[in-house]
Formats: C-alpha cells, structure tokens, sequence
C-alpha cells in the first residue's frame, strides 16, 4: 500500500444541471475518497467554483485528477498547493454548559478567534473559521465538554498571489490572466 | 419549425442514414419528423438491441450510430446497449423522448430519469429544456461522440419540446465549447523519446487495441510495424489489424488470448500499447509483466494512461495522428533474433492449435475450433465477422482466419446477445459486405426477436448459432471452479431453431458431422436468402 496524501483540488465548471451529481458520482463509483467538496458561484454567474479535498495514494489522486477534468462541464481544474493557497474552512458547534461552564468555552472560544452566535440557558453555539487543523485542534480542546452538533462547511480555497488567478471573458471562458512565471498575459 | 423538426434536420446535416429504434407517444413527433425525410428509420424489436445495431453500423460506417426511442421503459431497455457502446468507446447519439418538461420529476406515467441512470457510461447527457437550444446541442453531441475518446451521448428531449417551435433555424458550423478540447497531435518531446528508445530496443513490440480502429489507424499501424520490422500482437478489440497470417503477427493477449501472444508481450523489452486500455483482460497483472520494460502508452484520453500502469513514456494523442508521426522518422530497428524465437513460439502454437482442431468431439458434435477456422477461411476477404459473448467468442478469437476484414465483439462489457443486432447495423452500413454473426444458443436467445427486423428490412446478415443447450462459459467454469454444480446454465433443448427460423420464414442449416463442415459452410455461404446455421457441439467442450 501506497502512502495516502490529502490534495485539494479547485474546479471551475460550467454551472449546467447535473454538474454536482456528475462530479460526486465520479467518486462514488470509482471508490474515491472525498473529504469535502464545497461550491459557489463565481462572480460569472455561468461558472461554479468548486474546492474538492480528497486523498488516496499518488496514483489515485493522479486518476482523480484526469478523471475530473476528462468531464465536460469542468472548465479548469487544478490543484491549490498547501504553500501556495490559502484554505478556510466555517464549522458551527453547539456545546452544552452549564452556568459554571460557560465562561471556560468562552474563553477558549476567544482564544481561536472564534464567535459566539448563539446562548441559549443550557448551550452555546460557536462559530470557527480556519484551516482544518485548526478546526479539529478546537474541537480537540471542547472534549471536556457535551458537543451536542457539529455543522463543518468543508473546505474553500484560493491560489496565493496572481499566478492562480483565471479571468472568465464575455464568453464565459476561462483564460489564465498570468502565465507559470507570473507574467501578466492580458 | 417544430422541436422534432429541427431534430429531423440536424440528423440531415449529419448526413445521418439511419435510425435504430422503437417509437412511443414521448419520441413519436420525432419519428413523425423523420417519416418523410431522406434517413430511414428501423424498427428494432426491444430498445437494447437498437443500441447494438447503432453500434454495428458506427464501427463499419466509421460515422455515429443513431438511436431514438420513448421515454420510461424504452430509455430503460437502451441502458445495457449503451453501457455495451461505452465500454468499447463506439460513438452513439441516443435521443429518448420525455415527458412532458412541466411534469418532469412527479413520477408520470412513463418517467424515468434516464439522463441520471446512464451518468456513468455515457460521454455527455443533455436534457433539451428549449427547443431553441436543438441545433447547438446536436452539434456538440455529434462532436462529442466522434471525437476524443469516442462514446455514446444521451439526449433526453421532452415531447412538449418536440412539440413547440423554434423562432428560426440554423445549424452550427462548428461548436464553441471552451470546455472540451482533446488532445489530438502526440506531443513531439514524447514521439522522439519513442523513437529514439525504440531504435535501442532489442524486443520491442506493439499491442493494438480497439482505439486503432476507432482513429481508422490499422493500415498505419502496419505500415509502421512493416517499416521497421516490429512484431504486432493485439487484445480482442485489435483483433484485425493485421491480418492473422501476416509474418509480423503474433496473436492475441489475455487471459483469453494466445500463448504465443502473451510469452511475446512476456519477453518483450519495450511495449508500445496503441489504443489499447491495459486492460484486466488482457493484462491481468500489469505490475509484474512491465517489470524492467519499457512501456509506451499511446491513448487519445490521458486517464487511460497510468490508469492500470504506470508507463515509461505516456503519449496522449490521436493514433493514427501519433503514427503517422512515427512513420516520418527514419530509425533502425534490431529485433530480428526476437523475430525468429517469436516465429519459433508461432510454429509451437499453430500446430498445438492444428491439433485441437483435428480432436473428434462425441458423435453429433462438431468441433468447434475445426468450424471457425474453416468458415473464417471461407468466408469473403473482407468480410465481417460478429461475435457474440461467451465461448463462441473466445472459439471465434483463437480460431477464426481475419485478413482484410473486420472483426467485432462486445470487449469491454461482455453483452450477451450483441452479435445478432451489430450485425445488422454492419450490413445496413455496408450492404455489399459478407455479414455473419456467431452466437451461442444462450446469446442468440436474448437477441432473436431481431430475427423479425432482419426479415422486415431485407437485412442479408447471416446467423450461426454454436448449440450445446447450456450457457458454456459459465458451465465450463462451474466445471473448472465449482465442483461441476451446473446451477442455473442448463438451457435445455428448446426452442427447435428449425421451427424457428420456419417462423420466420428463413433457410435453416444444420451441421452436426466434421465431415460436412467445408460443405455445409460452403451452402451457408452461398445462400442468397436470409439464413441460419445451427451448429452442434458438446455440452463439454471448452473454450
């Protein structure tokens, strides 16, 4: 067995019917493991941003690869290199705490920046943003506590700099505004 | 202009001759549309079947199989027939009527989400919401089938959009899809790397697949094994590139293939695979056989490559563009002592098969063996030759005789019942050819109903039906693996085909002596009517 690795890939698709189902189906039924996958719109309202994370071995996330981009709705796909991009990651827990608990979630909310958007007599509600190791190392840290929900939104992400970034032209196609080095092309 | 109209008329642009299909009250203004336009429609006996005849006429026309049929039911029966038509990467348009686009997902009568049922093996689906939209997305699917990595696209069009009218008309020249670009020319880097390991090699050899014919590459696949002297085996979608007496052939690979075949890809130091998947089938344990080789994978879609191993050289490319490439170098190649140990194990092989051809099979049995060689020796040069899935198959691989003509099977999914129908869309795309499907009992039943369509369109294909009441393969490996349990694979003695083919107003022949073989072949052959040739062998013959 090959050593696993954790890749996030980012696919720019053609916002068509059917895309989603297209791309998870791919991974079900080629038994590839998906951690998370996330979209949205891009500022064209024709094209979808998704960030897929996924792992396996280097030849499975070889395959993941040329299989999505062998899909006809993906415009682009590539991957989003740990030290080139920038990942975020929203989760929202709801912890119970009692009168005397609160102020210790409290504290170690602020402690990872994190949010307080709900109270209620008996619970809190947090919200976290950050990179996954960041997220599991707060809930790591709530263990001493009831954590009656977790809601992650799986990971979202961006190239660092110029180099990643894609300029969609009237047409609705993508076109790299930068080439390898970094050089402006249009 | 209806929606169903300009449908008619997109197929029309597409110079498109035939449509395989059955009709239904979802696809019937389509049909409508054709009923007085220059492409005939065919009326096939269940919908699986029409794919499968689609499929026929696209690989002897080298232009798209076209199938349309209703929606529920009917788009549900066409599903096998394209999953068959995806696995060998045959280019199909399936158009299936809908309901109507308001009712869409309330579970009407005669719904079924067909778009989202053959996600997995179609290239593309569309589901036609506009009628404005039919031109461009006929273009594109007609693009996307034929080019790249072929393959069967799905067009759902719901009656309302069948029914309502385009403002205007006009059919694309050329598509616009930012998304969908194949690669077509191999990269130069690449060829060079190619050639100048080859000119090094001291074993090298080519394995064809099913992609040579796909990109019409055959004839340049030999002419660059004649050019420098390579030897050529194939997997059973290459079976007819070169043909099966040329000096550089080597047979067939696989777990069903040659022995010659595989000791050659076994001591071969550099294998170029062309159009070929490396596959289970034909190279079950990749790891172990490319150990210390150099392996060049030409494949016109790049997840292919590296897909089941891991090659030396990828070359993503159309073949016969990548070939042509190859053909302007001007290397030396050495191989001429691999040739000749090659020869050695051919001369082994051919007398070991002469030998199983020459075993007597129980009284009332012909060996089968005996029987291919002699009808793939009779039959025309050209000829094409259809087989079914099973033992005839694998029979029909080993023994039959291909010189300039075609050899068809259903490699990738193994569909039982594919020969009958293929063989008519062959013969419809080239009426003048020499036609034979080659069935087993089992595989002839789940197809006979298009003994009707053969008689109603004047189809000559002719049929040979190997008879041995039981679905072979499976009882050879119940045989093999199970401990002769033969659950579940006795077929009995029924239906009697002379009565059958008497249904259907047909000649009946039946062969059940060695003896006859060269005479009854040669009355097979030699009948102008439509005709059928049962064949007996034994239960216990294996393939």
């Amino acid at each position: 067995m090959e050593e696993m690795h954790r890749k996030v890939f980012q696919l720019l698709v053609d916002n068509t019917s059917g895309v989603l189902s297209r791309i998870s189906g791919l991974f079900s039924r080629r038994g590839y493991n998906i951690e998370s996958i996330t979209a949205g719109t891009t500022a064209n309202p024709l094209i979808t941003r998704i960030t897929i994370v996924a792992s396996g071995d280097d030849d499975i996330l070889d395959q993941i690869e040329k299989q999505l981009r062998k899909l006809i709705d993906v415009r682009d796909i590539h991957e989003l290199r740990p030290e080139e991009s920038v990942y975020r990651e929203l989760a929202m827990i709801k912890v119970a705490c009692t009168d005397a608990q609160r102020q210790g979630v409290i504290a170690l909310a602020n402690i990872f920046r994190a949010g307080i958007i709900d109270v209620a007599p008996e619970s809190l509600m947090i919200e976290v943003t950050g990179g996954q190791e960041k997220i599991e190392a707060f809930v790591r840290l709530l263990d001493g506590y009831e954590i009656l929900e977790i809601a992650r939104t799986g990971v979202a992400g961006l190239g660092r700099g110029v180099k990643n970034v894609l300029d969609i032209d009237e047409n609705g196609a993508v076109r790299p505004m930068y080439d390898r080095d970094g050089k402006r092309i249009h | 202009m209806t929606g169903a109209e300009a449908i008619a008329k997109c197929l029309l642009n597409e110079k498109v001759e035939y449509v395989f299909g059955y009709p239904g009250v979802a696809i019937a203004p389509l049909f409508d549309s054709l009923y007085d336009k220059k492409i005939h429609s065919v009326l096939i006996r269940q919908e699986q079947n029409a794919a499968h005849a689609a499929s026929g006429y696209a690989r002897i026309s080298g232009r798209p199989g076209v199938v349309a049929v209703t929606s529920g039911p009917g788009a549900e029966n066409l599903i096998t027939g394209i999953a068959t038509a995806f696995a060998d990467s045959i280019p199909l348009i399936c158009i299936t009527g809908q309901v109507d686009s308001t009712l869409m997902g309330s579970d009407v009568f005669q719904e079924a989400d067909i778009s989202g049922a053959c996600e997995s093996f179609v290239k593309y689906s569309y589901i036609v919401r506009d009628a404005q939209d039919i031109p461009r997305i006929m273009k594109e699917a007609f693009t996307i089938a034929t080019t790249g990595r072929k393959g069967p696209v799905l067009i759902d069009v719901p009656v309302d959009v069948q029914h309502a009218k385009l403002s205007h008309f006009s059919y694309p020249e050329e598509v616009k899809m930012r998304t969908y670009k194949p690669t077509v020319e191999g990269h130069a880097v690449q060829i060079k790397k190619v050639i100048s390991e080859l000119s090094k090699a001291k074993r090298p050899i080519l394995c064809a697949g099913g992609g040579t014919f796909l990109s019409d590459a055959a004839p340049l696949v030999r002419a660059f094994a004649e050019k420098y002297n390579i030897p050529v085996v194939c997997t059973m979608m290459g079976l007819g590139v070169l043909p099966t007496d040329h000096p550089l052939f080597f047979g067939m690979v696989g777990n069903n293939g040659d022995a010659c075949g595989n000791r050659a890809m076994n001591e071969a130091d550099m294998i170029i695979m062309i159009g070929a998947r490396v596959a289970d089938r034909s190279i079950s344990q990749p790891d172990l056989i490319l150990k210390d080789k150099i392996l060049v994978h030409i494949d016109v879609d790049p997840a292919e490559i590296g897909k089941n191993a891991g090659p030396t050289i990828p070359l993503v490319g159309d073949v016969a563009h990548v070939l042509r490439a190859f053909l302007k170098e001007d290397i030396r190649v050495s191989c001429d002592d691999f040739i000749s140990q090659l020869c050695a194990y051919r001369k082994q092989w051919k007398e070991q098969k002469e030998e199983a051809r020459g075993k007597k099979n129980p009284d009332g049995c012909v060996n089968p063996a005996a029987f291919i060689h002699a009808l793939s020796e009779a039959m025309d040069e050209n000829a094409v030759y259809v087989a079914d899935v099973g033992q005839n198959q694998l029979w029909s691989c080993t023994n039959s005789v291909i010189r300039e003509g075609r050899f068809l099977t259903s490699g990738g999914m193994g569909t039982m019942g594919y020969a009958l129908p293929a063989a008519m869309g062959a013969q419809l795309a080239d009426p003048d050819r020499q036609v034979i499907a080659v069935c087993g009992d089992g595989g002839f039943q789940m197809s006979m109903m298009e003994l009707a369509t053969m008689r109603q369109y004047k189809i000559p294909a002719k049929i040979v039906v190997l008879r041995n009441n039981t679905l072979g393969l499976v009882r050879q490996y119940q045989h093999l693996h199970l401990h002769d349990r033969f659950a579940v694979t006795d077929l009995g003695v029924y239906p009697k085909l002379e009565y059958l083919t008497g249904a259907y107003d047909m000649e009946y022949i039946r062969l059940t002596d060695n003896a006859d073989i060269q005479d009854t072949v040669r009355r097979f052959l030699g009948s102008g009517n439509s005709v059928l040739m049962e064949v007996n062998v034994s239960k216990d013959a294996l393939a």
